[in-house]
């Protein structure tokens, strides 16, 4: 374990290959939640505890389950279990301890689940951590890192665009584009931005 | 023997996670009052916040707890109102009805200070060396009003004024406090008169900026039968406690100012002066 291969993973997850901006996953909450600042923040944070609490379980999973019985094509089947169950859980208690942060989650914490960056994070995790099933060193503790680097990124992702889209509800949008057109536009312009970091060799 | 181990495994983790949900669904279960889904599933759903809680659901346990009153939703029907008081157990009090009225009947009547050419949004505009019109409280007509209605209760006149359809208005007081000049407030929809005007000037004054502004002559105080309204500070303002609706007021201003709608048809609303 490495300071600098850590210093590499955040890097990479936040600006080069940002989860949003340069892996395209996670998209459909980028264009439904980004209207406004304050829950694109919201999400973004409900996003980066899960993210960050299912790389931890699914690396669990792959180590202690998938990996000994040479079983790791059931990777995808058995992350989703365990992410789907693990977002359940969480909602059970939150509803019973948080009432309030409950009903200010609202929707956002059921559509994580199905939400494709955060069974993308689990199975870059298997790909990049692990050698012919064996983990490398520290793997655990570059799981968990990439977990909440790629939350950071999707943090990132979500605060441009919705302070961008802040500020077009007082533009003057022609009226075909007004809506989720424009935010298709400014999504790609945005992608393109953050092609530019693409040189960077890490 | 490979997918003997694949099957195994994989109903192995199903069984797992789903006792272990089964049995945190039981430690972490929240009752909930049967009552509360069901009234929240009678109510509007427009989370307006005219009744001053959070939403719908808010609401709705407001009033399964006793805080508010069922009549405070002021979307809901008599009918939904009828049967949430039977799902609570409760007698139905009523209050008035309330519709938003606008205050200006300016328009296009309403002279001009200068051209504007920016962002087409009224309280930016207002913010513009006080409005593009002479009047300084006259309606700017750039439609913010009609954007945050949720219930599309406004449209834009001819006159380039927002025009209130009352049966569609739920007096949610989004108007109101949207409108940077003030200008719509909530009155009771059983009395159909109502002054639009709230320019303080003398009626020279007002005649200067604007043909259909208040001009303080006092017609209509020496008009009205029931002496409900009289003219404070050069407005004409009606005491909605004595107002009969009879409407002598409406046809003896000079200026066509005080307006009227007949009760229940909204479509004739526009120019019964």
């Amino acid at each position: 374990m490495e300071i600098e291969y850590l210093l590499r993973i955040f890097i990479s997850s936040v600006f080069v290959n940002n989860v949003i901006l340069s892996r395209f996953l996670g998209l459909c909450s980028f264009i439904a939640i980004s209207k406004e600042i304050k829950p694109a923040v919201a999400m973004s944070f409900a996003v980066l505890f899960v993210i960050t609490m299912s790389s931890l379980i699914t690396w669990g999973i792959f180590r202690f389950l998938l990996a000994p019985f040479h079983i790791e094509y059931l990777r995808t089947i058995s992350f989703i279990l365990v992410i789907a169950t693990f977002v359940q859980l969480v909602e059970m208690v939150i509803r019973k301890f948080a009432p309030a942060l409950y009903r200010f989650f609202g929707i956002y914490l059921p559509l994580i689940t199905v939400n494709c960056a955060v069974l993308g994070v689990a199975v870059l995790n298997s790909e990049m951590f692990f050698q012919n099933g064996k983990p490398i060193s520290g793997s655990f503790v570059y799981s968990l890192f990439q977990g909440i680097c790629v939350g950071l990124g999707y943090l990132v992702a979500m605060v441009l665009m919705s302070s961008i889209r802040h500020r077009l509800e007082l533009a003057d949008v022609p009226k075909a584009f007004q809506g989720p057109a424009i935010g298709f536009i400014i999504a790609a312009i945005l992608s393109m931005a953050f092609l530019g970091f693409s040189g960077f060799r890490i | 023997m490979e997918i003997i181990i694949s099957i195994l495994s994989l109903s192995l983790l199903g069984i797992t996670f789903g006792v272990t949900l089964a049995f945190f669904a039981r430690i972490f279960h929240v009752k909930v009052d049967e009552r509360l889904e069901k009234i929240h599933s009678l109510l509007p759903g427009a989370n307006c916040g005219a009744c001053g809680a959070a939403g719908c659901f808010g609401f709705a346990e407001k009033i399964v707890s006793g805080e508010t009153l069922i009549d405070n939703c002021r979307v809901a029907s008599d009918d939904t109102k009828e049967a949430i008081a039977k799902i609570l157990g409760r007698s139905l009090k009523k209050t008035d009805k309330l519709v938003a009225r606008l205050h200006c009947c300016g328009g296009k009547n309403a002279k001009d200070k200068f051209v504007y050419h920016g962002i087409n949004d009224c309280s930016i505009a207002h913010l513009v060396l006080g409005g593009f019109k002479q009047c300084p409280v006259g309606c700017l007509g750039l439609g913010s009003c009609l954007k945050v209605c949720p219930f599309g209760a406004l449209s834009m006149s001819s006159d380039n004024l927002p025009v209130v359809d009352i049966i569609k208005c739920k007096a949610c007081n989004k108007c109101v406090e949207t409108c940077p000049r003030k200008l719509f407030s909530l009155k009771p929809l059983a009395k159909t008169v109502w002054v639009a005007c709230c320019l303080h000037y003398s009626g020279k004054d007002t005649r200067a900026v604007c043909q259909t502004g208040c001009i303080a002559c006092k017609l209509c105080q020496k008009s009205c039968p029931t002496a409900a309204i009289n003219i404070i500070d050069n407005l004409a303002v009606i005491d909605y406690t004595k107002c009969t609706s009879c409407g002598a007021c409406v046809k003896i201003c000079p200026s066509k100012c005080i307006l009227q709608t007949k009760q229940n048809n909204s479509k004739s609303q526009e120019n019964i002066q």
